[in-house]
């Protein structure tokens, strides 16, 4: 390959990585205003109108309700389940509809939202922070989880964005801290059968190795404890029918902690957890974490270290305002470089919403859409680890997993998948269909292949073929 | 490809299938060709830590009961949800009553205070050193399990290596091809007129990644179709649930010979911060699928027992003391089962380090005295006969003197 991209392909791995794939309409937008402008609109959704996904999603009205609505009025089928079924997937029929709800949203915004770059931040953090949404009562605080605390701070500053999270009832659920009180708290000694009788460590160290500081970020087992007994008494009132945000004076450890070297005076209440948050998200390592994590996402698995710290230090000195990591990274020569085109593989999301995407599907509520998102690994808002799915390409590329998606290519274009349909005769020809993939970068094999071949078994052809999986 | 089997491919006019993959009646004819049936390894991953303590319980160790007041299961006695008695000194949580009398057979062994000697408590991090064989290096690029298939090139089977997982695990990640299997059943493209041509674009493209999983799919699926009529239902009802099917599964392959010899699978759900449940409960209900799973495919394999050895690992235990949840936070040592015909069992192995203030680890969790790697090389070595040990575990060398957990 050269060593610079051409222009069309600039255009293509531009929409590559910051949409759920190219289409023709906005191939010919970003050629008409340009890479830099179409990324400001791109990096300010709040001026982007949206309204086909408005009408796509106005079926779904559980993604309008609150979590005490939802807890009401989809109950258990049965109300025995409590705590002990943790996978619980089998036999929910009420939160079964709010999960199956959530993840029908997550994918009909991936396919057809304008705010493209938006839903890839959306889809980024809920990785970055996440929950799985069959634990417990997070089968009915998912949603309120996605809509008020992902979806209002995915492009704006880290710091309000890791509050909200630490906040938020499906976080403190699914990591424990709304159980961890004080062993001392009068209340814990006085009704030995609380479960709240002393700390837990989940959320605190998941906090520093997963959201902020990375597990290299220079911290000690110290470091967690300490932290556990500052974010003692961050709970949820009722979290099986009110489930809101609380803090709980009477189960906060108010002695003195040091965390990471600093004292936190003894006597505090709600603001020991603040301090953290400030503390956490103004550390170097976290600058660093965050912004590996973000030019892994855009640029490549293992991103050059000169980028990582060119990112680290716009998220440093713009006391870490998203957009203007982001502007660092897409206006590098490392994002640009021929190292990086098609560096990525796409994960089971991004595959299955560029196919759609590419194809002009007209997709409808699906569930055999997100079954086979599940098969390729992916199952929305159901990473059960903290880490939430991988994004690395050896992750997605399993055998099995290379199966389902071949299988998936050849399913959609002979329109055997119920709810989505692909429109045969518009799809357009097999070389402008490749163009939209990756210009001048298919292999001999491909090409040769694809020669062989005509309509719409070609177009098939190049979405199970290895350049499609990757952007 | 050797000298004779190139000559074999031309002299009958097959030269084209070397540029993609040996046809599988040859692979079943190099396969006859050696004495026996095959020996398979199967490693179940518990993720999430599994707690050890409430798994295989030393009821004899006062501490225990101590420091677990309201999650400590109660000592042997008649009557229900009490420890199964083992030895005297360790027992069985009663969830597990589907493996005693696996145990009683001489099939299944215990090693207990085992694990990683790594002191991470992160999840990923453990996990990782667990399956990269390498505890504290990071830069070990594959498993443990592929080094092994790498290392000791039997016939080419495509089923040599087999994840029961979505996601090459780790363990099975490196330069020995490895397959993933979600269903046996469905493991076919649905667009056959396209096969040829998928075939070939992931065969010869230079995207590594795509190239080495597909040869690896694309084999497989041709071996497969060779096989299908030979390869038995289920004889018996696996639990319902992933970690079942995928028992049934791996039954299924080495009961239909296509040369397996090491199988993956797992099993979720471990991570037990809060209301881990005593006797009854959520761990009881995670060890009693993990137990009911075990025991089906130990009897679902009946003769064939004999050449298989299953271990179990989990990435670390939890804390000794339970915490203020009725749960317990992230550990040290853990336990590790071994079934199988070969295995010397109905004994708990390993030296008991004590549950006292003083000898617990970082003050706070159960002491190693058995690394991991010291059980699965002996299974390596002893059942799958891969004597060196040093490329499979670089750096290792096992402190203690042989547990002879392998007849």
């Amino acid at each position: 390959m050269s060593t610079r991209l051409t222009e069309e392909q600039k255009v293509v791995h531009f929409l590559n990585r910051t949409s759920f794939g190219p289409t023709r309409e906005e191939v010919q937008k970003v050629n008409r205003l340009g890479i830099p402008a179409y990324l400001e609109e791109q990096l300010h959704p709040e001026r982007i109108s949206d309204s086909l996904v408005e009408e796509k999603l106005a079926g779904l009205k559980t993604m309008r309700l609150s979590s005490r609505e939802l807890i009401e009025l989809y109950p258990l089928p049965r109300q025995q389940a409590g705590q002990q079924e943790m996978m619980g997937q089998q036999q929910m029929q009420g939160p079964r509809t709010v999960i199956l709800e959530l993840q029908q949203a997550r994918l009909l915004r991936s396919v057809y939202s304008q705010r493209q770059l938006y839903e890839i931040m959306v889809d980024f953090w809920s990785n970055h922070f996440n929950v799985f949404s069959a634990k417990g009562a997070d089968r009915w605080l998912t949603t309120a989880y996605d809509r008020d605390t992902i979806r209002p701070h995915a492009l704006g500053r880290f710091k309000d964005l890791l509050l909200a999270t630490a906040q938020s009832p499906a976080m403190l659920f699914y990591l424990d801290n709304w159980l961890s009180a004080s062993p001392n708290a009068v209340v814990a000694r006085l009704a030995p059968n609380n479960p709240r009788r002393g700390l837990n460590e989940n959320y605190a160290r998941e906090l520093m190795e997963l959201h902020t500081l990375g597990v290299e970020g220079g911290y000690t087992q110290k470091d967690v404890q300490e932290v556990a007994r500052c974010f003692t008494g961050w709970t949820i009132r009722q979290p099986r029918s009110e489930g809101t945000f609380h803090f709980e004076p009477r189960i906060h450890d108010t002695g003195e902690k040091l965390v990471l070297g600093n004292r936190i005076p003894p006597g505090g209440g709600m603001e020991d957890g603040l301090r953290v948050i400030d503390l956490l998200s103004r550390h170097a390592s976290t600058a660093r974490f965050v912004s590996l994590k973000l030019a892994r996402r855009f640029v490549a698995d293992d991103p050059p270290p000169s980028l990582v710290n060119k990112a680290a230090e716009a998220f440093s000195n713009s006391a870490g305002d998203i957009p203007t990591v982001l502007r660092t990274l897409f206006d590098s020569p490392e994002f640009f470089s021929p190292a990086a085109y098609q560096g990525k593989v796409k994960k089971p999301l991004e595959f299955v919403a560029s196919a759609l995407r590419t194809t002009g599907a007209d997709v409808q509520l699906s569930h055999q859409l997100l079954r086979y998102l599940g098969r390729m690994g992916e199952p929305l808002f159901l990473a059960q680890p903290p880490t939430g799915y991988p994004d690395v390409g050896a992750s997605w590329t399993s055998p099995d997993m290379l199966l389902t998606r071949m299988n998936f290519a050849t399913d959609l274009i002979a329109n055997r998948i119920p709810g989505s349909r692909v429109k045969l005769d518009a799809l357009g020809d097999k070389d402008a269909f490749a163009r939209l993939i990756a210009p001048d970068a298919l292999s001999t094999a491909t090409r040769l292949a694809l020669a062989e071949i005509e309509g719409s078994q070609a177009i098939a052809l190049l979405m199970a073929a290895p350049e499609f999986q990757r952007r | 490809m050797n000298s004779s089997r190139r000559r074999f491919l031309k002299s009958t006019g097959l030269g084209f299938l070397a540029l993609g993959l040996p046809p599988a009646f040859l692979v079943r004819a190099a396969k006859a060709q050696q004495a026996g049936k095959g020996k398979v390894m199967v490693v179940v991953f518990q993720r999430g830590a599994m707690d050890g303590l409430n798994a295989v319980i030393p009821f004899k160790d006062r501490t225990y009961y101590t420091l677990r007041p309201s999650i400590a299961i109660p000592e042997p006695a008649s009557g229900e949800d009490r420890v199964i008695d083992l030895d005297g000194f360790y027992g069985l949580h009663p969830a597990l009553a589907p493996l005693k009398s696996i145990y009683d057979k001489g099939h299944l062994a215990i090693v207990h205070a085992a694990g990683s000697p790594d002191n991470t408590r992160s999840h990923f991090d453990a996990q990782d050193y667990m399956e990269i064989g390498t505890p504290g290096i990071k830069s070990t690029p594959d498993g443990w399990l592929n080094r092994y298939l790498a290392e000791k090139k039997n016939a080419e089977s495509p089923f040599r290596g087999v994840a029961l997982t979505a996601q090459l695990p780790r363990i099975l990640a490196g330069s020995a091809s490895a397959l993933t299997l979600s269903s046996i059943d469905e493991f076919r493209l649905r667009n056959e007129a396209m096969a040829a041509t998928l075939q070939r674009l992931y065969t010869s493209t230079s995207d590594a990644l795509f190239r080495f999983g597909g040869q690896s799919l694309f084999a497989a699926m041709a071996e497969l179709r060779q096989v299908e009529s030979k390869i038995p239902v289920s004889a018996e009802r696996y639990p319902t649930g992933r970690f079942g099917a995928s028992l049934a599964q791996i039954a299924r392959l080495i009961k239909a010979d296509v040369g397996l010899e090491i199988a993956f699978t797992e099993i979720q759900g471990w991570d037990t911060h809060v209301n881990q449940g005593g006797a009854k409960g959520q761990m009881a209900n995670r060890l009693k699928d993990l137990a009911e799973g075990l025991a089906t495919f130990y009897r679902d394999l009946g003769d064939r027992v004999e050449d298989v050895v299953l271990i179990t690992l989990s990435e670390f235990g939890r804390t000794a003391r339970e915490n203020g949840n009725r749960g317990t936070d992230h550990g040290h040592a853990n336990v590790m089962f071994a079934l199988g015909g070969p295995v010397r069992g109905g004994k708990v192995y390993g030296r008991w380090p004590g549950l006292a203030p003083e000898v617990l680890y970082e003050g706070r969790d159960l002491n190693l005295t058995t690394d991991f790697r010291t059980v699965c090389g002996e299974v390596i070595s002893r059942h799958l006969g891969q004597k060196e040990l040093a490329k499979i575990f670089p750096g290792f060398r096992t402190a203690s003197a042989p547990l002879g957990l392998i007849v």
